[in-house]
């Protein structure tokens, strides 16, 4: 009787004091939170969605606050969160950057082969499963539309073997981006003036043979753009929309005119 | 002289030949689950070695003074608990006086509350080895030494393996456990060095 009493106590009494240490440290050595990010993060949805760039909100509300990040990228949030957010820091409201998607490849059927003959269900879900698809190119369109039948608002067409997206008509809900086997489909944003319509990441002359109008990696638009916006990666050209002032100096120089000139607002 | 080079030998062994994840197999689940970047493997080991030297100084005492023959049943229970409280209690130092260190261990340090190899060291200096006070810090440095390289080298070849080109059934965690059990093989090759060095 004795042994589990002397057990117990022993067990108890350790639990107990590393407890109270444990209490007093938080108490004593807590670090003071700063009230702006609480307030900041009281103001955003708590979707963690990723979609401003940070990890989750408690790290975009931390960023706004403390590292002056916009008040405007909260997506989901739209208006509102931007008015709320901008009225906690104490900064003119802005409004949410409209996001359009857009389909990132122009291997129609003219640039590009087929490599082989699929003749299975019509969907691209099932056709990029045997060999990548029927293309020349593994990362291009493959133009079966599942994007297309899965937007609301009908603003996908199919031309020549590629998905187009209809920018005015285009909502920005994003539905299209996740169903792309080949994450093609990107959210760019609705003023952006250039875009990049390519996705293949091989190198320049494979790319080249397997579709005329692929990125061949060249790094010309990255020497010429003023505004350090574009950086090649894995032998493609990507825009960082954050910094491009739309100057569209990256299209004229491309020589495969992989870069396109948008007109959307026109 | 003597007690220095039984020290020397204490933690080469500890690194090398008695590595306990290559050698013992114990702290398996950080050395496969954060050894895919170079710097998190670092920041990994770095945290693990801190924790293990801090248990194992909390810890021996305990034993030694608390616990003693009579409580010897009671070791793995409070050792658990304690290793819990002090990684709770090391969190919020590091968080009050050392910001910059706690930000870049990051999610790591909660995580070795579980990590069986810090319970190993502080089990085995007791139990297997009846090291006294300051061999028991030797060797927990040693062990946390040993776990630090190998998730560097680790890392290092999991880099290379993503590179490479692998048949489509190996890649993956497949390939990763090989090539695990090929460090390991490497890490017997130790075996004997210790004992004939310091001859």
């Amino acid at each position: 009787m004795t042994s589990i009493l002397t057990a117990f106590v022993t067990v108890t009494v350790i639990g107990l004091i590393a407890g109270v240490l444990l209490a007093l440290a938080s108490h004593f050595l807590s670090v003071p939170e700063n009230q702006k990010v609480k307030e900041v993060r009281e103001c955003l949805p708590s979707i963690n969605c990723g979609a401003c760039g940070y990890n989750g909100c408690d790290e975009y509300a931390k960023a706004v606050a403390e590292g002056g990040a916009k008040t405007n990228l909260c997506i989901p949030g739209a208006d509102s969160v931007a008015a709320n957010v901008a009225k906690v820091m104490g900064v003119e409201a802005q409004d949410v950057v409209e996001m359009v998607a857009f389909v990132g490849c122009n291997g129609n059927t003219e640039a590009t082969t087929k490599t082989n003959n699929y003749n299975g269900v019509n969907t691209c879900a099932a056709a990029s499963m045997i060999y990548g698809g029927p293309n020349s190119c593994k990362y291009g369109c493959l133009g079966c539309g599942d994007c297309a039948v899965d937007c609301p608002v009908s603003a996908i067409c199919l031309k020549d073997g590629i998905a187009h997206v209809n920018p005015n008509i285009c909502i920005g809900c994003g539905l299209c981006v996740s169903r792309c086997p080949k994450g093609i489909i990107k959210l760019i944003p609705q003023i952006a003036k250039v875009a990049v319509m390519c996705n293949s990441k091989e190198k320049g002359g494979p790319a080249r043979k397997k579709c005329q109008n692929a990125c061949i990696g060249c790094k010309k638009c990255e020497l010429n753009c003023p505004s350090g916006a574009i950086k090649v990666q894995d032998n493609l050209a990507q825009i960082d929309y954050s910094k491009c002032t739309s100057c569209g100096i990256c299209a004229d120089v491309c020589p495969t005119k992989c870069i396109h000139k948008l007109n959307q607002n026109a | 002289m003597d007690a220095f080079k039984s020290l020397v030998i204490i933690m080469l062994s500890a690194v090398f030949v008695d590595n306990y994840v290559l050698t013992r197999f114990l702290g398996i689940c950080p050395f496969l689950g954060v050894s895919k970047k170079l710097d998190s493997a670092v920041g990994m080991g770095v945290a693990v070695t801190f924790v293990m030297v801090m248990a194992t100084a909390v810890t021996w005492p305990i034993q030694t003074y608390i616990l003693g023959e009579k409580l010897g049943y009671l070791q793995t229970i409070v050792f658990i608990l304690i290793i819990a409280a002090l990684v709770q209690f090391t969190e919020i130092v590091l968080k009050k006086f050392i910001p910059a260190l706690h930000k870049s261990l990051g999610v790591y340090l909660p995580l070795i509350t579980t990590n069986c190899a810090v319970l190993g060291v502080a089990i085995n200096n007791i139990n297997e080895s009846n090291f006294n006070f300051l061999q028991s810090i030797i060797n927990s440095i040693g062990v946390g030494l040993g776990f630090l390289l190998a998730m560097v080298i680790f890392s290092g070849l999991r880099s290379k393996i993503q590179e490479s080109e692998i048949p489509e059934s190996f890649k993956g965690l497949p390939a990763t456990l090989i090539a695990a059990s090929f460090v390991s093989l490497a890490f017997f090759g130790f075996g004997g060095i210790i004992e004939n060095l310091f001859k």
